[in-house]
């Protein structure tokens, strides 16, 4: 069935609805006037007031809440309507929910699910268009996924609601209304943790992650090179598996972030696969990513900053020719030494 | 032969018992004082000493099914809710005898048999959790509530009024339990905060709030029953705030030299472990001999307890990679 991601999300949510009484969802203005990007459409109609809450602007206050409600028997979601506004709650989820499990001795854990809208390329600037999955990185018990469209939207969700640990699942902005063909029902629950080789190739193995895997795609389209192109869709617990066996079998690695270049998420993938994989590597692992600098407001500003499908195409067959790492455009460009 | 939680829970039903609960709490946060001291501790500590009857009225005045977040300073909730000498000393020694395994040490313990979620280590934290907790009792229809305990310090944090806030407007099961002790960690309360009644605060939620005196196991119990009796009815939250005083500093580390001379001594004549045993003493329920008896009693019972964790293996290694996720999970 093809679906826009958001119809897909409020689908997902309204299937986990009916089959489980202890799913609430909450958030900014989800119940009355459906989310600000239309996500949770008609889920108070059917679901009513009692399991479908809007809340005051109080992110602390609510992710607070979900923890205390996942530890004693409901199933919460609850929406962060940028993943920016995370911030002043990230103390209930990094070191309240994901450590709940651990300091009661497996007595109490948290089923919530925490969604958040992220990323670039709408022109809503600096404080409203960031990633951030780095915030939640190095969190042990917590876990992690991105879809990439809506038929990863709406598998990863339902997955997400059903996990007995918190799981965060940030949705790339720019996809909510993009069409894509869903598998409902149960056949269409994605597991997490696990990777997806949406294009098989023997020249290099391309991991991406939210907005970045269509951009992988348009740019090996027509390439002299194979790529083989992997959605990550989990990032806490990635797919070491799938990532090393792919190297294994094309020798070389490019990630394709959509995060600054220090620190951002491909590091690890990176830096695990430089070690694990050296013998079979005959290039450097390379990471394609923006810029360190704060995501510009202006729409030619915001196109340069995100890795576009030209110089994506172009960095991956500068390593795949070379065997060596290009320099990223603003090192080329002269505007960073 | 040893009581479980829920037995011990059950004890509080006794005014003797509760008394010896007090006396229990109060003679474990000395000796814990003592432990670290000798080096036999490693980290740090946060003793309740001089808060006792708030511990042992809250949990004689709530059912071990309603839920309960408390601080750092949680030793004494802990033991009035029931759990066991040996499980809250032996989490604070890293034993893996200690309530959760040793892993956590004196910060954090929980226990759901009598309703003892994780207590937190961050100031005003276990705030919107207990409201979370009371959010489920009221969407699963459950004849629960939730009681959030905190100090003056966490009316500062946002936690506290986003918390107080939604509990107000959702009219959840929760009531807010706050232990004035007048010093957030080491500063007193006027150079924080510009008032010195936190119950204040719940006139901006619309929420009933009530000044208690914290040393006193009756006014306190009697505040927090009506409380819960008022959130069961679907009557929302209520704040209570109970002035009372730390004996100890904030934590191991802190004498609390920065009190002022004789602030101490006034407020050790309202020692509430003494009043408790007075009032008993007077209601003829106790005599001086029994009482000088029970003294005895329970020091050797937390003497004991010293031993056997001591006498106990450390927290093993394994422990350390045990419940950080589902084991359902990849």
């Amino acid at each position: 069935m093809k679906m826009r991601m958001r119809q897909a999300i409020a689908m997902a949510l309204a299937d986990e609805l009916r089959s489980d009484p202890r799913v609430v969802v909450f958030g900014e203005d989800i119940a009355a006037a459906e989310g600000p990007f239309k996500t949770s459409e008609g889920l108070l109609d059917e679901f009513g007031p009692l399991r479908i809450r809007d809340t005051p602007i109080s992110e602390m206050g609510f992710v607070g809440a979900a923890v205390g409600a996942a530890a004693t028997g409901l199933r919460p979601v609850v929406e962060i309507m940028f993943i920016e506004f995370l911030g002043v709650a990230l103390d209930q989820l990094v070191t309240e929910a994901s450590k709940f499990r651990y300091l009661s001795g497996g007595s109490y854990n948290v089923p919530m699910v925490l969604r958040a809208s992220v990323g670039s390329g709408l022109g809503f600037g600096s404080q409203h268009s960031q990633t951030l999955e780095t915030w939640l990185y190095a969190t042990p018990g917590l876990k992690l996924v991105v879809p990439s469209g809506a038929r990863t939207a709406y598998g990863l969700l339902r997955a997400a609601i059903r996990d007995e640990d918190p799981v965060v699942v940030l949705e790339p902005r720019i996809l909510y209304a993009e069409r894509e063909d869903v598998v409902t029902g149960e056949d269409g629950i994605i597991p997490i943790g696990v990777g997806e080789i949406l294009q098989s190739g023997n020249d290099v193995t391309v991991v991406a992650l939210g907005q970045m895997v269509r951009t992988a795609l348009a740019a090996a389209k027509d390439a002299h090179w194979n790529a083989e192109i992997i959605d990550l869709r989990s990032l806490i617990p990635w797919d070491r598996e799938l990532v090393c066996e792919s190297v294994s079998r094309t020798g070389r690695l490019v990630v394709v972030e959509e995060s600054p270049f220090s620190g951002g998420w491909g590091t690890e993938i990176a830096s695990y696969v430089a070690a694990e994989c050296f013998d079979v590597l005959v290039a450097p692992v390379h990471r394609i990513t923006c810029p360190d600098v704060p995501v510009p407001q202006p729409a030619h500003l915001e196109q340069k900053f995100l890795p576009s499908v030209d110089y994506v195409r172009e960095q991956i067959g500068t390593l795949v020719r070379t065997n060596e790492r290009p320099k990223p455009w603003w090192i080329t460009e002269g505007y960073v030494s | 032969m040893t009581n479980t939680p829920l037995e011990r829970r059950r004890m509080l039903s006794d005014p003797i018992l509760r008394w010896d609960r007090m006396l229990e709490i109060r003679v474990l946060e000395d000796r814990i004082k003592d432990l670290f001291a000798e080096g036999l501790v490693h980290g740090t500590t946060h003793t309740c000493q001089g808060q006792e009857a708030i511990s042992v009225a809250i949990a004689m005045s709530i059912r071990p099914s309603d839920h309960v977040c408390c601080t750092y300073r949680g030793h004494g909730t802990a033991l009035a809710l029931g759990l066991t000498v040996d499980s809250v000393l032996g989490e604070v020694m890293g034993r893996s005898i200690g309530v959760i395994g040793g892993v956590g040490g004196s910060m954090h313990l929980s226990e759901p048999s009598v309703g003892l979620l994780p207590t937190s280590a961050i100031v005003g934290a276990g705030i919107p959790i207990a409201v979370g907790a009371a959010l489920s009792a009221q969407v699963l229809g459950e004849d629960r509530c939730a009681v959030s305990i905190f100090g003056d310090g966490a009316s500062n944090i946002g936690a506290f009024h986003e918390g107080l806030n939604l509990a107000a407007i959702w009219k959840l099961p929760v009531v807010f339990i706050c232990e004035n002790n007048t010093y957030g960690e080491y500063s007193p309360i006027n150079l924080t905060t510009p008032i010195s009644d936190i119950s204040i605060r719940a006139t901006s939620y619309a929420m009933p709030a009530e000044i208690v005196d914290g040393q006193s196991v009756d006014a306190i119990a009697a505040a927090v029953s009506a409380a819960v009796v008022r959130a069961r009815a679907g009557g929302g939250p209520t704040l209570i705030e109970c002035k009372t005083y730390r004996y100890s500093g904030h934590s191991r580390a802190d004498a609390g030299a920065y009190r002022p001379a004789g602030e101490l001594d006034e407020w050790l004549k309202r020692d509430p472990v003494v009043l408790y045993e007075k009032q008993l003493i007077e209601a003829s329920l106790l005599d001086v001999a029994s009482a000088k008896e029970m003294r005895a009693t329970v020091a050797k019972r937390i003497e004991d307890s010293i031993e056997r964790v001591l006498a106990s293996p450390l927290a093993t290694v394994a422990s350390m990679f045990q419940n950080v996720i589902g084991s359902q999970s990849k």
